[in-house]
C-alpha cells in the first residue's frame, strides 16, 4: 500500500526508488551507510516544532467539541458570560427534541441507504474498470484512460438543472433513486483502482489462470477481487464519506421531509426562524459522530488513500 | 489468426467434457476469442455509460437548455439564442455574486494552502507518532460541508459567538461577522481553509516524500537552513502537486454553495447570502435562480455555463501563473 509512485500527479523524482520516511525505521530497506546520513541530516525536531503541531491540532479538534458543548447545554447557558466552554447535562433532552423537531431517524436511515448503495457500486465497478485498464489489452485503453482522468476535474454540479429535468423525466425526484445515481460510478475511483491494479497485480497471475481455461471473468472475481481488497477498502471509505456528506444535490432534488438524507435534515433545522443553537448543533453532532466513529476505525487507510492518489470528492 | 490459434490452445485442454470434436473445438475458440476480444469493453462499460447519462450529458445540455426561455412551469421553451446570457451580464446580482465568489476563493485558498506547505514541511520531520499528527489534520475534513458551516456559524455569531468573546476579551470590539461585505467573506474562508488545510498537508506530505534525500544533502552541505529547503529545494521539486492542489481547491472554491447559504440561516437570506447580498456566491445565484425563484431553468442554465467558463480560464490562469514561477526562480 505504501506505494509513492501512485501519488497524483506523479512526482517528478523516481519515487518508487526512495524509501518513504515511515519506511526507515525498518531494517533491511535501504543500507545502514545511508540511513546514518540520513539521520545526521534530519535531527529529531525541537520542541517548537511539537507545541505548533498542538496548535494546529488544538483548531482541528475545538470546533467540534465546542458543538458538543453548546449540543449539551440549554439555550440560555449560551447567553452567559464568558460562555460555556464545558459540556452541560442537557444533552439527552437535546436529542430529544432534534428527533421531535425533524424525522431525523429516518434521515439517518436515509443517509445510509444512500452512502452504502453508492459505495458498494462505486468500489465495484471502479475495480471492474480498474482491471481492463491495468491488465487486460484492448484497442483504445490510452485514449480511454486519458478520458477518465480528464472527466475528474470536470466540475459535473454544473449540470444540475438538466439533471433535475432527468430526474423528473424518469419520475425520480423525491425519491433516493435521484441521490444513487448519480453517484454510481466515480472517475476518480476508475483510476484509483487503475494505479493500484497495475502494481498489485502480477502479470504471470493472470497469464497461468487463463492456461488453466479460467474466462476473463472468472479471474476477475477469484483473482482480481481479492488482491484488490486493501484499495477497495480505502476507496469505499472516501467514497462513503463524500456521499455521506454531499449536500448541493439531495436538498434539490429531495423534498418531503421523510426522503431527506442527514445533511438537508440539519439545514432544515438550522434554517428555522429562531435559530434553536443548541438544537442545531446537537443535530450537527449526531450526524458527525457516525463519521467520527469510521475515522477513528478507518482513518489510517484515509490517510494513505489521499496520499496515494489525490482527488477532492 | 495463428496467434489468437495458439492461445487457444491451453484453453481447449481444460474443457471439462473432455469433448475434442471439430464443432466443439471451434465453439471453445469462438468463445475464447469474445471473452479476450469483449471482456475489456464490458467491465468499463458500466463507468462511461453511467458517467456520459448522469454527469457529462447534464453538463453539455445545459449549453442548449440555456439558449432558451425554458421555465419548469411551461411547456413552451423558446429559442432567445443569448438572451439569456445578455440579461446575464447586465445583472449587477451577477457581478456581485461574481465578486464575492473571487474574494472568497482568494481568502480560502492562498493562506490554506501556504499553511498546508508549512505543515506538511513539519510532518517530514522525524516526529513521534507519525500516524497521531496526520490523523489530527485530517479530523476537520470529516465533518460535511453543513456541519462545517452551521459549527462556524455559531462561533461566529454576534452576540453569542465564542469569536467575538475572545475579541471582546482581547480590547477589540465585537464584529458582525454576517453583515460586513469583508467580514461575511472572512468567516466563510475560514471555514473553507479549516476543512481542507490539513487534507492538503498530506498530500503535499506524499509528493514531499518522493523527493529524493540526496537533493537536501547537497542543500544542507551547501549550508542552506530548513526553511531555505523548503522554498529552494522543496516547492519546486513537488510543483506538479502543487499545479494540481491550485487547480483542484480552485474549482471547488468557485462552487462554493453550502457555507454561505447555511452562513445566512438557510431561510430566505442564506439563498440570497445575506441581507444585501454580501456573500451571495455564483452556486447560491444560480440556485436562486434555478430552483428558489419560479425555476428559471434557462437562466439558470446560462449561469452555469457562465461558470464552467469562469472555473476553466481561471484554472488556466492559475496553471500559468505557476509555470510562470517555475521559469523566474
Amino acid at each position: 500500500m505504501t506505494r509513492p509512485g501512485l501519488a497524483v500527479p506523479p512526482a517528478p523524482a523516481s519515487g518508487a526508488a526512495v524509501p518513504r520516511r515511515s519506511d526507515r525505521t525498518l531494517p533491511g530497506r535501504s543500507d545502514r551507510r545511508a540511513r546514518s546520513r540520513m539521520r545526521a541530516l534530519r535531527e529529531q525536531p525541537g520542541r517548537l516544532v511539537y507545541l505548533t503541531l498542538v496548535a494546529v491540532l488544538f483548531f482541528s479538534g475545538f470546533p467540534l467539541y465546542y458543538s458538543f458543548v453548546v449540543a449539551s447545554r440549554d439555550n440560555s447557558a449560551l447567553a452567559q458570560v464568558p460562555p460555556p466552554v464545558l459540556p452541560g447535562a442537557n444533552l439527552v433532552e437535546n436529542v430529544e427534541r432534534v428527533f421531535a423537531t425533524v424525522p431525523f431517524g429516518t434521515a439517518l436511515w436515509n443517509s445510509v441507504v444512500v452512502s452504502a448503495s453508492v459505495t458498494a457500486s462505486v468500489v465495484f465497478f471502479s475495480t471492474l474498470a480498474g482491471f481492463a485498464f491495468a491488465k487486460l489489452e484492448f484497442k483504445g485503453a490510452k485514449v480511454l484512460l486519458v478520458t477518465v482522468v480528464a472527466t475528474m476535474m470536470v466540475p459535473v454540479q454544473l449540470g444540475v438543472i438538466p439533471l433535475f429535468m432527468l430526474m423528473i423525466e424518469l419520475e425520480w425526484t423525491d425519491t433516493l433513486w435521484a441521490v444513487v445515481a448519480p453517484g454510481l460510478v466515480s472517475a476518480f475511483g476508475v483510476f484509483f483502482m487503475t494505479q493500484y491494479l497495475r502494481g498489485a497485480l502480477p502479470g504471470s497471475l493472470i497469464e497461468s489462470a487463463r492456461m488453466d481455461g479460467a474466462s476473463t471473468f472468472r479471474i476477475f472475481w477469484q483473482i482480481v477481487m481479492p488482491a484488490a481488497r486493501p484499495a477497495a477498502v480505502v476507496l469505499g471509505v472516501l467514497t462513503f464519506l463524500t456521499s455521506w456528506n454531499d449536500y448541493f444535490w439531495p436538498l434539490i432534488v429531495l423534498s418531503s421531509p421523510e426522503r431527506q438524507t442527514v445533511q438537508v435534515a440539519l439545514s432544515t433545522l438550522s434554517g428555522g426562524y429562531v435559530t434553536d443553537q443548541s438544537l442545531v448543533l446537537t443535530g450537527t453532532m449526531l450526524a458527525t459522530l457516525p463519521l467520527l466513529a469510521v475515522f477513528a476505525l478507518l482513518g489510517k487507510y484515509m490517510i494513505s488513500g489521499i496520499m496515494q492518489g489525490a482527488v477532492k470528492g | 489468426m495463428t496467434i489468437a490459434a495458439k492461445r487457444t490452445g491451453p484453453a481447449r485442454t481444460a474443457d471439462p467434457t473432455g469433448r475434442s470434436s471439430p464443432a466443439g473445438r471451434r465453439f471453445q475458440h469462438l468463445r475464447y476469442r469474445l471473452d479476450l476480444k469483449a471482456s475489456p469493453y464490458l467491465y468499463i462499460a458500466p463507468f462511461f455509460a453511467l458517467f456520459a447519462a448522469f454527469g457529462l450529458f447534464p453538463l453539455a445540455y445545459t449549453a442548449w437548455v440555456s439558449t432558451h426561455e425554458w421555465s419548469l412551469l411551461s411547456d413552451e421553451h423558446v429559442f432567445v439564442a443569448f438572451g439569456n446570457y445578455q440579461a446575464l451580464l447586465s445583472d449587477p446580482y451577477f457581478w456581485n455574486a461574481l465578486g464575492n465568489t473571487m474574494s472568497i476563493l482568494l481568502l480560502a485558498t492562498v493562506p490554506q494552502l501556504l499553511a498546508a506547505l508549512l505543515l506538511a514541511h513539519l510532518l517530514t520531520l522525524r516526529l513521534r507518532g507519525q500516524t497521531f499528527w496526520r490523523m489530527g489534520m485530517l479530523l476537520p475534513n470529516v465533518a460535511s460541508v453543513v456541519a462545517v458551516a452551521v459549527i462556524f456559524s455559531q462561533l461566529f455569531g454576534r452576540d453569542f459567538g465564542l469569536v467575538n468573546w475572545v475579541l471582546e476579551s482581547l480590547g477589540a470590539g465585537r464584529i458582525d461577522w454576517q453583515s460586513g461585505s469583508a467580514t461575511s467573506h472572512i468567516a466563510i474562508a475560514v471555514m473553507v481553509a479549516w476543512k481542507w488545510t490539513g487534507y492538503n498537508a498530506l498530500i503535499f506530505l506524499a509528493a514531499m516524500q518522493a523527493v529524493p534525500r540526496d537533493v537536501y544533502e547537497a542543500a544542507h552541505l551547501d549550508g542552506a537552513s530548513r526553511m531555505q529547503q523548503l522554498f529552494h529545494v522543496t516547492v519546486p521539486m513537488i510543483r506538479p502537486t502543487i499545479v494540481f492542489t491550485v487547480i483542484v481547491s480552485t474549482i471547488y472554491g468557485l462552487q462554493i454553495f453550502a457555507e454561505p447559504q447555511l452562513f445566512g440561516g438557510g431561510g430566505p437570506n442564506g439563498v440570497t447570502g445575506g441581507a444585501s447580498r454580501q456573500f451571495q456566491t455564483l452556486t447560491l445565484y444560480l440556485y436562486e435562480h434555478g430552483f428558489n425563484r419560479g425555476f428559471e431553468f434557462g437562466y439558470a442554465s446560462a449561469v452555469a455555463w457562465t461558470m464552467f467558463l469562469v472555473i476553466v480560464v481561471v484554472a488556466l490562469l492559475n496553471y500559468l501563473f505557476i509555470r510562470r514561477i517555475r521559469s523566474d526562480s
